[in-house]
């Protein structure tokens, strides 16, 4: 597939992690922000490529890890009610709840439906005509767009059966969450190439310029991560802070703005929990009221789901990249795939399931 | 976090309003909302995300940056062999 | 079954999930739950040394001569899909179960659970594709049984079969069998089947049909039989997929395999339609291949066959079997480097992300 296969070339990959152990010289810390690099550097073993002193920890891009449970749990009420048809993307359904997950609300009799596309959700409902779909609308920037539009087509169409259970996050937030924390190690940053597709590059500029940190929005492929993190090591073993963009062929400064414009016709900015890290002001998207028709948490009398996290909770460590997974006592242990305890074992980005999956012959050994 | 998929289209309506193509991804061709990508004709590539285009490949930056490191490739080949990295790196 | 988490992992995460007491969709995906499911609920109370071996088939000796049993449920949906439909994958899929033990099929016996209103039809198509299926094969399909369930009560349509073969005496094919040295050996290209399913399923329209690979392979597993000896295993990777399957063998034989990414086979839609979904194709249902693990002098001679046969010309040798005190199947990937290639929890489920 061409702008996506040459990206996996192997010469070209073991070129720039001979490159990058040629560059550093000493100790570093980086973060791939996004799950889909995560899964990448997983699934291609790159960590392995890489010289001993760089360190990689995995940050907080994962959709699926930071949706509150809240949400979740919502979105298991709404299903069970036999009127209710819920509509989500693959990712959620077996995420945990409190009590349970949309697969099993799906083996309890809830009726709950993939799509791989919003627009497949509008489908639903005007083929459902004496249901209620709501669409579990999650996602960071990238995502935005696209769930913004189905709001707007629904509107558009005058849609009376359809709304949107909305969880969307902002990444530059945490990210600022993450570096004003005193316990922080990372020293630079790979951004996440989407979502800068999306929104462009200023609120990156923004970070580097008030925490002279550098950082690369880089793509998803083997070599746009090796690219991205050889860019790193040339700033930071010469004392540099800047913004620079490795992913050239998908992402602009400005971004994308039609895009742009959609996501703030439909979404306003609001504040957002963030699953096992606790609230960010400002750093998510709620709908705006002209769309409040097309509001799940409007129309439904939802109960009043307020959750408190544990204290010392070690998924939000992982998360904000302070522990690995196999710092967590309960990894590979009473916490796998099969049996996860948290957020970031059932997603295929998240750190913990990626580790599992693709390296658990390290820890084994 | 967010799996976008480059294609080409292959051609493009309007349809109730939506700007939609026919994009082909490898071996297979899908319907996919070009709304967010104006400027995008038939025979660009867009990155494809949850089946809305959300950019427009640069196709000659992309083809210009990419042939850099093909040559880096080419050249380091021999590098990269007596470097090659040991793979008994302490796994974390 | 599962325990509650202990102390330390309850605060460590944010909800820890309660026991499970209801069977999930997940427990008949034929990955980890599946297994557990057989484990924790079946084999403690139906154990006999036969099923413990938890073979596709039973290998049993009536008046000295071997034959090989097997039963199979069919609960697919779509029933009809590109390539194929409820009922020829009814055939092929018991055809291969009984094939797996090196047996040449002889019988089938097909029991329909159809949903009230169900459409006669469909039921029609269904039963000739399925005469069709056996036929092309050579095996009939000999005695059924129907019933009707309420609406609302079935899913329109499920068939279960049972199969009969004979196997001859010198055939030795068990998922125990697998030993360090031996080369493991995959019939042809993987993915088709789950994705052409989860495509018409999900409504996921691609221009490009992409055609369950649905077939029998008893021919198939009779050439490589007569190749050569030192096939020491032949398993089919339906559910769960290629990395399942190789995960239970190596579980079983208590071995590790190394595999060549490079080596396996994917036709360029699967591997399309797989980035667009973000879905692993080394998880995605087959229902035309098979893989076997051969020992090492013989592996070329059995790829040869393979090779030559209608349904092998995709054919290679993917991986080698290595001695291991933890059975685990890994890959080199396209780069040189490796990756565990876990087996699989539940269902594979595109994702966004």
């Amino acid at each position: 597939m061409k702008y996506l296969s040459e990206y996996r070339d192997e010469r070209i990959a073991l070129t720039l992690a001979a490159e990058i152990v040629r560059q550093t010289t000493r100790s570093w810390v980086l973060m791939e922000i996004c799950g889909g690099q995560t899964h990448t550097i997983m699934r291609y073993g790159l960590d392995e490529l890489l010289p001993p002193g760089l360190e990689l920890v995995h940050g907080p891009g994962c959709p699926v890890c930071v949706t509150p449970l809240e949400t979740i749990d919502a979105a298991i009420e709404l299903a069970l009610r036999p009127e209710v048809i819920l509509v989500s993307y693959g990712d959620m359904l077996r995420v945990p709840g409190s009590r349970s997950d949309l697969f099993r609300a799906k083996a309890e009799g809830a009726e709950v439906r993939v799509v791989y596309s919003p627009m497949e959700a509008l489908k639903i409902a005007r083929e459902n005509s004496t249901r209620k779909v709501v669409f579990l609308a999650i996602g960071f920037e990238t995502t935005a767009p696209a769930n913004a539009m189905a709001a707007w087509q629904a509107k558009q169409q005058s849609l009376t059966n359809f709304s949107l259970l909305v969880s969307h996050a902002l990444v530059p937030p945490a990210i600022r969450g993450l570096l004003t924390s005193p316990a922080n190690r990372v020293q630079a940053f790979v951004a996440p190439g989407h979502v800068c597709t999306v929104m462009g590059c200023g609120e990156y500029e923004v970070l580097v310029r008030d925490f002279n940190v550098p950082i690369v929005v880089g793509g998803f492929e083997p070599i746009d991560l090796l690219q991205a993190v050889l860019m790193l090591v040339k700033q930071l073993e010469t004392g540099e802070a800047r913004l620079e963009n490795q992913y050239v062929r998908s992402v602009s400064n400005r971004g994308n703005l039609a895009a742009q414009k959609i996501m703030s016709a439909v979404f306003e900015v609001a504040d957002q929990k963030w699953r096992g890290i606790g609230l960010i002001p400002q750093s998510g998207l709620r709908l705006r009221e002209e769309f409040a028709a097309y509001d799940a948490t409007r129309i439904f009398n939802l109960s009043d789901i307020s959750v408190e996290e544990p204290a010392g909770c070690i998924s939000a460590q992982v998360l904000l990249g302070l522990k690995k997974p196999t710092d967590c006592p309960a990894f590979g242990m009473q916490c796998t795939p099969e049996n996860p305890l948290g957020a970031p074992m059932v997603s295929s980005e998240g750190a913990c399931a990626a580790y599992y999956r693709y390296r658990r012959h390290a820890v084994a050994s | 976090m967010c799996l976008a998929i480059p294609g080409k289209i292959l051609d493009c309506q309007q349809v109730n309003g939506m700007r939609l193509g026919r994009v082909q991804f490898g071996g297979i061709v899908r319907s996919v909302s070009l709304d967010f990508v104006p400027e995008a004709v038939t025979g660009d590539y867009v990155m494809v995300h949850v089946g809305f285009a959300i950019s427009r490949v640069a196709a000659e930056e992309a083809d210009r940056t990419y042939k850099l490191l093909a040559e880096m490739g080419a050249i380091e080949e021999e590098l990269v062999a007596e470097n090659a990295p040991s793979g008994n790196r302490a796994l974390d | 079954m599962a325990q509650r988490a202990s102390t330390i992992a309850e605060l460590s995460c944010p909800v820890p999930l309660r026991a499970k007491n209801t069977v999930l969709l997940g427990h008949g995906s034929g990955g980890k739950l599946s297994a557990e499911l057989i484990r924790d609920v079946f084999l403690p109370a139906l154990d006999n040394s036969i099923l413990s071996r938890l073979d596709d088939q039973a290998i049993v000796r009536v008046n000295n001569q071997r034959l090989a049993f097997t039963t199979d449920s069919f609960v697919v949906k779509p029933l009809f899909f590109p390539g194929g439909d409820i009922g020829s994958l009814a055939v092929h899929g018991t055809i291969n179960d009984l094939a797996m033990g090196g047996a040449t099929p002889l019988f089938l016996s097909a029991a329909f659970i159809i949903e009230e209103g169900f459409s006669i039809d469909q039921l029609r198509r269904i039963a000739i594709s399925m005469q069709q299926a056996a036929s092309a094969a050579s095996v009939q399909i000999v005695t059924g049984d129907t019933k009707v369930v309420e609406k609302g009560k079935g899913d329109g349509l499920f068939i279960n079969t049972t199969g009969i073969g004979v196997v001859a005496d010198d055939v030795e094919l068990s998922a125990d069998r697998a030993r360090a040295g031996d080369k493991v050996l995959l019939s042809g290209s993987i993915g088709e089947h789950g994705i052409a399913i989860l495509a018409q399923r999900e409504g996921i329209e691609f221009e490009t049909t992409i055609e369950s690979d649905s077939a029998a392979l008893h021919t198939l597993v009779k050439d490589m039989l007569h190749a050569a000896s030192g096939i020491r295993c032949m398993r089919d990777p339906t559910r769960g997929g290629l990395s399942s399957t190789l995960n239970e063998i190596a579980a079983q034989s208590r071995v590790a395999m190394e595999l060549e990414e490079r080596a396996i086979p994917v036709r360029e839609e699967v591997a399309s339609a797989c980035e667009l979904l973000g879905l692993d194709p080394m998880y995605v249902a087959n229902e035309g291949k098979l893989i076997a693990i051969v020992d090492s002098t013989n592996a070329d001679a059995v790829l040869k066959a393979m090779q030559q046969h209608p349904l092998g010309g995709q054919a290679q040798i993917i991986g080698t079997v290595k001695a291991s005190s933890a059975p685990l199947v890994t890959m080199r990937t396209s780069l040189g480097t490796t990756r565990i290639v876990d087996m699989l929890s539940g269902d594979q489920l595109p994702r966004i992300c």
